[in-house]
């Protein structure tokens, strides 16, 4: 049952999300206090992508770079068995220790906050960070676990058949951010990766998060 | 992502892009084994039988810690001190174990197709660990693996596999999976000990050493199986490892980027003098690191396939 998506309203530009990006980067170091122990560490695909640009970003305003890390949380996912097939395993790596730091997690989009979930079992089985905070570019609400962010690039309302799509430069050749809905009336949202993440099939493509 | 069996049963059966898919993931799965908590929740509440017929060390201990890396329950089970020894069947036995639920059959039997058989009448996913002198998939595949992780790619490279190919289901495992990738591989060894009907798996055969390593990127050395040989296959052992053993004067006539393999356990001094099992080119531990990951990566695919 594949569903088509079509967009229905553009929420970030290329500007806008540079913006949200830039004002995450002063938040972090403002409630860190500087970046001695801070680590970055994005939900691989876009997390990492973000995570990076917001660590640039840092270090152009304090003059040293945090470290920056990747991680999967294919293997910490909830949902295994209810998939037709294993999603793909891509590898973590957080080549530093984050013992005693504040790490950062980033994502693209925050929805249902299982990624989250698992993205926190997944950091404490690499070591005890001494705080872990939360940096999501969109959060479009729908919860179903408590979970926070602590730095939100834009709070978007959105209805739960709609998916959000973020696309970035350096997979998708452009920086914008996109609602989009199912193309024939009243088509129910696939269960599953959209429901799961809220993102459209092509951002999920590159996208586990 | 293309996997969709129930069960690994052999090389043969696999296609080049499943083949590439469990190599991907295994390479994924080496992080795990740098953290200080070897473990992730994936398989939890999940059961892994090993059901080995045959002894093992290597096999067997790499199934299970890859299955706990994972935290699947993974239960042992061996031939010596269980019904088999009061004369239950394999498949009365395999009946059995399936009744307590397992999710994946991990077998080892001295019977080639044993596993297969298995697989048709468990509901459970079924790994083939070794069956006779037929198929080992998952030694083919961690083959490969350090192949791929050790030469950057695996297509156009030349390996060649010496000495007992006739008992040997690694062999066999890894021509299908070469040939698979792309590699060209040549089987050399005492014409007692190489099979006929090689050359329809596509392989070159040659009966001297220095001709069949002199342009190998990868090496491979196979045990001679004493316990699979009735007899007469070779004349001596000292003459076996005179002619077939690799020395490190024979290395000298190989390329310097050589890559020398032995799937365990080595015969010291009879297929690979111990100067070249320890040396620089050996990855033949590599091989065994390789092969917990393979495994994971094996149970994590199978786990989630609908058999299980």
């Amino acid at each position: 049952m594949s569903v088509t998506y079509r967009e229905k309203a553009q929420v970030l530009d290329e500007s806008a999300l540079d913006r949200a990006l830039t004002r995450i980067a002063h938040e972090i170091v403002e409630q860190a206090g500087g970046v001695d122990d801070v680590a970055l560490v994005g939900i691989k695909t876009r997390g990492v992508t973000l995570g990076q640009r917001i660590a640039a970003k840092i270090a152009a305003i304090e003059g040293k770079k945090p470290a920056v890390g990747a991680l999967d949380i294919t293997l910490y996912r909830d949902d295994l068995r209810l998939k037709a097939e294993q999603p793909v395993v891509r590898g973590t790596e957080v080549p530093f220790p984050i013992k005693g730091r504040t790490v950062v997690l980033v994502d693209d989009v925050l929805f249902t906050g299982r990624t989250i979930r698992a993205a926190l079992d997944a950091l404490m089985d690499l070591g005890r960070p001494r705080v872990i905070r939360l940096a999501v570019l969109v959060d479009r609400g729908h919860r179903e676990l408590p979970i926070r962010p602590d730095y939100i690039g834009k709070n978007l309302p959105t209805s739960r058949r709609e998916t959000v799509a973020v696309l970035l430069r350096e997979h998708d050749g452009m920086d914008r951010v996109v609602i989009q809905e199912p193309s024939e009336e009243g088509e129910p949202q696939p269960k599953g990766e959209a429901s799961q993440h809220g993102k459209s099939p092509r951002a999920e493509r590159g996208s586990e998060g | 992502m293309t996997w969709k069996r129930k069960d690994l049963l052999s090389m043969q059966d696999l296609e080049a892009g499943e083949i590439r898919d469990v190599l991907d993931t295994a390479e994924s799965m080496k992080e795990i084994a740098t953290r200080e908590i070897k473990k992730v929740p994936t398989l939890r509440g999940k059961t892994v039988v090993n059901l080995f017929y045959e002894a093992s060390t290597r096999t067997r201990t790499s199934f299970e810690i890859a299955g706990k890396w994972l935290s699947a329950d993974v239960i042992n089970f061996s031939a010596s001190g269980s019904s088999a020894e009061k004369g239950e069947s394999l498949l009365d036995t395999a009946k059995n174990i399936e009744a307590m639920s397992p999710d994946v059959v991990v077998v080892r039997h001295k019977a080639a197709g044993a596993p297969a058989m298995l697989a048709r009448n468990l509901r459970c996913a079924v790994v083939n660990a070794g069956d006779g002198a037929h198929e080992h998939p998952t030694q083919a595949l961690l083959d490969l693996l350090t192949i791929r992780e050790k030469k950057g790619h695996l297509e156009g490279l030349n390996v060649t596999i010496v000495g007992d190919v006739a008992h040997s289901r690694v062999a066999r495992s890894d021509i299908h999976g070469m040939r698979k990738m792309g590699m060209t591989v040549t089987v050399a060894g005492p014409p007692t000990l190489i099979p006929a009907a090689c050359q329809e798996l596509g392989v070159k055969v040659s009966y001297r050493l220095e001709e069949a390593i002199a342009h190998a990127d990868v090496i491979m050395m196979l045990r001679l199986q004493h316990e699979r040989m009735t007899a007469g296959f070779i004349p001596s052992l000292r003459e076996y490892s005179r002619v077939w053993g690799l020395s490190l004067d024979r290395l000298k006539h190989c390329r310097s980027d050589v890559l020398i393999m032995h799937p365990g356990p080595v015969n010291r001094g009879v297929e690979l003098s111990p100067e070249v099992a320890d040396g620089p080119y050996s990855v033949i531990l590599d091989q065994v690191t390789n092969g917990v990951a393979v495994r994971m990566a094996v149970l994590y695919l199978l786990a989630g396939s609908k058999g299980a």
